[in-house]
C-alpha cells in the first residue's frame, strides 16, 4: 500500500526526570518512502527517533505522553512489549556497532533470538545481498565482524537489522562516522529499501536529507530546549519554499 | 531482489517475528531472573551463616565464661589446668605483629606509591607493579616458611637469646607481604589527584618531592588512610605466617622478641588438636573467631567508608 | 635584590639537595619489596630443588624424608580446585550479572554490595569456621572435598563477583543497544551479547580467585584437618589434603630435612600459582588487543 500512512505521531511529549525534550508532536509518516529528521544538533532529532522503537524506555527518568501508532495501535499502550515493537522497527546507530562475534552471528542473532525456523543460511546470504555487502564478504562469513572497514559495518548492521524483517528502519545519522565513498553506497543502499521498507533517518547533513529523502521533518529547540517540529513536508517542497522563516533561516545556513 | 521471507515469510514468522517466543521466553527470563537475584542473595546468605555459626558456639561458651571475664582477663588457658579465660594476650599478640608490619609496610608501601605515582617512567612502573603483585599472589604459608628459615636465623645473630618463634620475625616478613596492599591502595588515591592540582604547584616553582609532599600526599590523604586500615585489617586476620612462626604461648607482653600467641594461632592449633566437639574447651574458638570477625568487619567498614568519601570528592 | 636572589638560590640549592635525598630513598622502599621477594624465591630455590625429583612428585607423604612426596596433596589440590570453580564460577557470575544488568537502584541492591566488599576482608580462617560448623557439622559433609570446595568457593565469591562485574561493566553499551532495537529482551542481550563479550575477563578473573583458592591453608587446615594421607581422593565425599597444608605440615617439623621438602613443596605450589597467572595474563592481553582492534 505505497502512499498510504504507516506510523502516525499524535501529540507527542516525552521528558528526561525533569526536563521535557519533545513538545507536543504529531505528524504521519509514509509507508515505503524515506522520511528524514534534519534540525540543528541537541534539537531532540535522536531522541524523536528512539520513540518509534522504544528505545527510550532503557533510559531511567525517560517518559513519554501522547500517542505513536503503528499500523493503527499505540505502541506506547498498557501491555504493548516493547520488544514486540522492536522486531518489527528495526535500527542502525551513528557508529557502526557489529557485535564482536562473526560476520554470520551477526546477521544471524536477531533471526536467533526471534525463534526464525527457516533456513539460516538463505536468510543471512539474502540480508547481505540486499545490504550490498554480500560479495564483499562471502568468503569471510565465518571471520570477526570487527575486520571490516566502518563502511562495511555499516551496511553490516543494515544487513543485521533487515534480517529480522521489519517493517520500518530508524537510522540514526547513519553516515556520520563514515568517508564520502562509504557515505554515498549507503544512500543507494537507502534508496533501494525503500521499495521494500519504511526508513527514517536522522541527519544533521541536509544535503544528505535532499538527496535521499522523499519527506522531511525540521527539528528545532524552544527557549527551554525542548524539541518540536517546526515544518513537515515533501522534501523538494521543504527546501525550495519552507514556509517557516526558522526553516528557511536553517537551510540557507543562517541558523543561530 | 527476493526477499527471503517475502509472503512465504508470513508463514516463518507470523505475523509479527514473535509468535514462535511467546509463553516459553518469557518464563525463561522470569525464571533466570529470579536466580540470577538468588546468586547475589547467597552473598547475604554467607555473612548470615558466618554470624550464626559464630554466634551459635560462642553463645554456648559465654554460657560458662562471662563476657567480661573474657573480654578483660589476662591469662589465655583454655586446655590447661586451672583453665583461664582471658583473651587480651591474644589481642596483645595480634597487635604486637600487626603493629610491626604496619611499621615496615606503612613507609615503604607509602613510599613506594609516591615513587610509583609521581617518579617512575611509565617503563619501570611497568617492571615494578607486576613484581609488587607477585608479592600480594604468594600464599601465606609461604611467608610462615620465609620468616621461620631465613628471617628468624638471621635475627637470631643480633639479639642471641631469642627464640627462633618470635613475633618479630613474624611481623616483620608481614609487613613485607602488606606491602603491595598499601602501596597500590595508596597509588590509586595518588593517581586520582587532578593533574591541574601538581601543574599548580609545579608553575609555583616547586620541586617534584614537594608537589609530591605538600600536593598529591596530602590530597590523595584519605585514599591512604584507607589503604593503612585495610592492611591493618589483613594483618590482624593472617593466620598462617603467624601460626608457624610468632609462636603457641600466649601471653601478655610488647617485647618483640617473645614468643606470643595471636588470635588467629589460637583457632588452628585448637581445630587441630583432639578436642572434642561441644566442649567448653571447643567452644572458645568461636568466641575468639566471633571477637575477630567484629574487629576486622569495623576496620573493613571503616576502610571502605574512607574510600568512598575520597572517591566521591572528585 | 641581589641579596634576594642569592637567598633563593642557596635555599633552591637545599630544596634540590632534600629532594634527591627523598628520591633515593622512595627507590630504596622500592627495593625492599622487590628485593623482599627476590630473597624469599632464593631461600625457596636454594633450599627446595635439592628435594625436588620425580620421586617426590608421586609419592605419598612418610616419616622418612628421603622417601616422602606429595601426591595426595596435589591430587587433592587439583579436586579442590575444580570444584570450588564448579560451585563459585556460575554463583559469582550469575550475581555479577544481576548486579550489573538486572538489580534496581535500592537498598537491597547497595546492602548487597557493602556486603560483598567486606566478605572480601573477612579473615580465611573465620570462613574456615564457618565451613565446620554449616558444612562439616549441619550439612554432614564430614571432613570431606565438598566440605572444603564450599568453603573455598564462599571465600572467593567476592573476587569472582568483581572481576566478573568490571567484565561486564567493561562491555560497550553500544553492543546491548544494537541487540536490544532487534528486539531481544533482557536476558538474551545477556547471553547473547554481553556474556559472551566478558568471558575473557571473566576467565582472568576466575583464575586468579582459584589462585587465590589454591594458596588458602587457613580455613582448608580448619576443615580437613593435619591428615596423613596415603591414598588420592576418589570422589568428593573422601578425606583431603592440599599443596599448603602439607607444606604448613613439613614446615612445623623441627628436622632440617622436612624444611627442604617443605620448599620443594613451595616450588611446585609456585609454579603452579605463576603458571596460573601466567595464563591469566595472556588472557588479559589477548583480550586488550582484540578488543581495540
Amino acid at each position: 500500500m505505497p502512499g498510504s500512512s504507516i506510523i502516525e505521531v499524535k501529540g507527542l511529549n516525552m521528558w528526561y526526570g525533569n526536563f521535557q525534550a519533545l513538545r507536543n508532536i504529531s505528524l504521519t509518516i509514509p509507508r515505503h518512502q524515506v522520511t528524514a529528521v534534519i534540525g540543528p544538533s541537541g534539537c531532540g532529532k535522536s531522541t524523536f527517533l528512539r520513540c518509534f522503537n522504544r528505545m527510550n524506555d532503557l533510559i531511567p527518568g525517560a517518559r513519554v505522553a501522547g500517542q505513536v501508532l503503528f499500523d493503527g495501535q499505540d505502541i506506547y499502550a498498557p501491555g504493548v512489549d516493547p520488544t514486540e515493537i522492536r522486531s518489527r522497527v528495526g535500527m542502525v546507530f551513528q557508529k557502526p556497532n557489529p557485535f564482536p562475534k562473526s560476520i554470520f552471528d551477526n546477521v544471524a542473532f536477531g533471526l536467533r533470538i526471534n525463534g526464525y525456523q527457516g533456513n539460516l543460511a538463505e536468510a543471512v546470504e539474502s540480508s547481505l545481498r540486499r545490504a550490498a555487502l554480500w560479495d564483499e564478504v562471502k568468503d569471510l562469513l565465518h571471520k570477526s565482524a570487527l575486520a571490516l572497514s566502518g563502511g562495511q559495518q555499516q551496511r553490516l548492521c543494515i544487513a543485521r537489522a533487515i534480517a529480522i524483517e521489519p517493517a520500518v528502519i530508524l537510522m540514526d545519522e547513519p553516515c556520520s562516522a563514515l568517508d564520502p565513498v562509504a557515505t554515498l553506497k549507503i544512500e543507494d543502499l537507502m534508496r533501494s529499501l525503500a521499495e521494500d521498507y519504511t526508513i527514517i533517518i536522522v541527519t544533521h547533513n541536509m544535503q544528505q536529507a535532499a538527496r535521499v529523502s522523499d519527506t522531511t521533518a525540521f527539528m528545532t529547540m524552544e527557549e527551554d530546549r525542548a524539541g518540536i517540529v517546526v515544518e513537515y513536508g515533501p522534501t523538494s517542497e521543504l527546501f525550495a519554499n519552507p514556509k517557516d522563516k526558522r526553516t528557511e533561516d536553517y537551510i540557507t545556513g543562517r541558523f543561530g | 531482489m527476493k526477499r527471503h521471507l517475502a509472503e512465504a515469510g508470513d508463514a516463518a514468522l507470523p505475523p509479527g517475528p514473535r509468535a514462535m517466543r511467546g509463553g516459553w521466553q518469557h518464563l525463561e527470563s522470569k525464571l533466570v531472573h529470579w536466580l540470577l537475584f538468588g546468586c547475589a542473595l547467597l552473598s547475604i546468605a554467607t555473612t548470615l551463616g558466618i554470624v550464626v555459626s559464630l554466634l551459635s558456639q560462642a553463645l554456648g561458651f559465654f554460657r560458662e565464661v562471662s563476657i567480661w571475664e573474657f573480654l578483660t582477663g589476662t591469662r589465655w588457658a583454655p586446655i590447661l589446668v586451672p583453665q583461664s579465660f582471658g583473651v587480651l594476650p591474644l589481642v596483645a599478640g595480634t597487635l604486637l605483629v600487626t603493629v610491626i608490619a604496619a611499621a615496615v609496610a606503612m613507609p615503604v608501601g607509602i613510599a613506594t606509591a609516591i615513587f610509583l605515582s609521581e617518579y617512575a617512567p611509565d617503563r619501570v612502573r611497568r617492571i615494578i607493579k607486576p613484581s609488587l603483585e607477585i608479592l600480594a599472589g604468594i600464599p601465606t604459608v609461604v611467608y610462615g616458611y620465609f620468616a621461620l628459615t631465613l628471617i628468624s636465623p638471621l635475627l637470631q645473630k643480633v639479639f642471641p637469646d631469642m627464640l627462633i618463634f618470635n613475633a618479630l620475625s613474624a611481623g616483620l616478613v608481614m609487613g613485607l607481604m602488606i606491602i603491595p596492599m598499601v602501596s597500590s591502595i595508596s597509588e590509586d588515591a595518588m593517581l586520582a589527584v587532578p593533574r591541574s592540582l601538581r601543574e599548580g604547584a609545579y608553575a609555583l616553582g616547586a620541586t617534584r618531592l614537594e608537589v609530591a609532599l605538600r600536593v598529591t600526599v596530602p590530597a590523595a590523604l584519605s585514599g591512604i588512610i584507607a589503604a593503612f586500615i585495610l592492611a591493618l585489617s589483613r594483618a590482624i586476620g593472617e593466620t598462617m605466617l603467624v601460626t608457624i612462626a610468632a609462636g603457641a604461648t600466649p601471653k601478655m607482653t610488647f617485647n618483640p622478641l617473645e614468643s606470643i600467641q595471636t588470635m588467629t594461632a589460637f583457632i588452628v592449633q585448637l581445630s587441630l588438636g583432639e578436642t572434642p566437639h561441644g566442649s567448653l574447651e571447643y567452644n572458645t574458638i568461636f568466641a575468639v573467631g566471633l571477637l575477630l570477625f567484629l574487629m576486622t568487619l569495623v576496620m573493613n567498614l571503616l576502610g571502605h567508608w574512607v574510600v568512598r568519601r575520597w572517591q566521591e570528592r572528585y | 635584590m641581589q641579596q634576594a636572589t642569592t637567598l633563593f638560590h642557596r635555599r633552591l640549592r637545599l630544596r634540590k639537595g632534600v629532594g634527591d635525598v627523598f628520591h633515593i630513598l622512595f627507590l630504596l622502599a622500592v627495593f625492599v619489596g622487590i628485593a623482599g621477594l627476590l630473597t624469599l624465591l632464593v631461600q625457596v630455590l636454594v633450599q627446595g630443588l635439592p628435594w625436588l625429583n620425580w620421586h617426590f612428585l608421586t609419592s605419598y607423604p612418610s616419616r622418612h624424608p628421603e622417601q616422602a612426596g606429595l601426591l595426595s596433596a596435589l591430587v587433592g589440590t587439583v579436586w579442590l580446585m575444580v570444584l570450588t570453580a564448579a560451585f563459585t564460577v556460575p554463583v559469582g557470575v550469575g550475581a555479577a550479572i544481576y548486579l550489573e544488568e538486572y538489580a534496581p537502584k535500592n537498598w537491597l541492591t547497595r546492602l548487597i554490595e557493602v556486603n560483598i566488599s567486606n566478605l572480601a576482608g573477612v579473615p580465611s580462617i573465620v570462613y574456615g569456621l564457618l565451613g565446620l560448623t554449616i558444612f562439616v557439622g549441619w550439612m554432614a559433609l564430614g571432613r570431606s572435598l565438598l566440605a572444603g570446595a564450599l568453603t573455598l568457593g564462599l571465600l572467593v565469591l567476592p573476587i569472582v563477583i568483581m572481576a566478573s562485574r568490571e567484565a561486564i561493566r567493561a562491555v560497550p553499551w553500544t553492543y546491548r543497544e544494537a541487540a536490544y532495537a532487534l528486539g531481544a529482551d533482557k536476558w538474551q542481550v545477556t547471553k547473547g551479547v554481553v556474556l559472551p563479550a566478558a568471558i575473557p575477563g571473566v576467565l582472568t578473573g576466575t583464575i586468579l580467585a582459584m589462585s587465590r583458592a589454591i594458596g588458602e591453608a587457613a580455613p582448608v587446615l580448619a576443615i580437613s584437618a593435619l591428615v596423613y594421607l596415603t591414598f588420592v581422593p576418589t570422589s568428593p565425599l573422601d578425606r583431603f589434603t592440599v599443596l599448603p597444608i602439607q607444606i604448613f605440615n613439613w614446615v612445623t617439623r623441627p628436622q632440617d630435612e622436612f624444611r627442604g621438602l617443605a620448599a620443594a613443596g613451595i616450588i611446585v605450589l609456585l609454579v603452579i600459582l605463576l603458571s596460573m597467572n601466567a595464563i591469566a595474563i595472556y588472557l588479559r592481553n589477548r583480550y586488550q588487543i582484540r578488543s581495540e582492534g
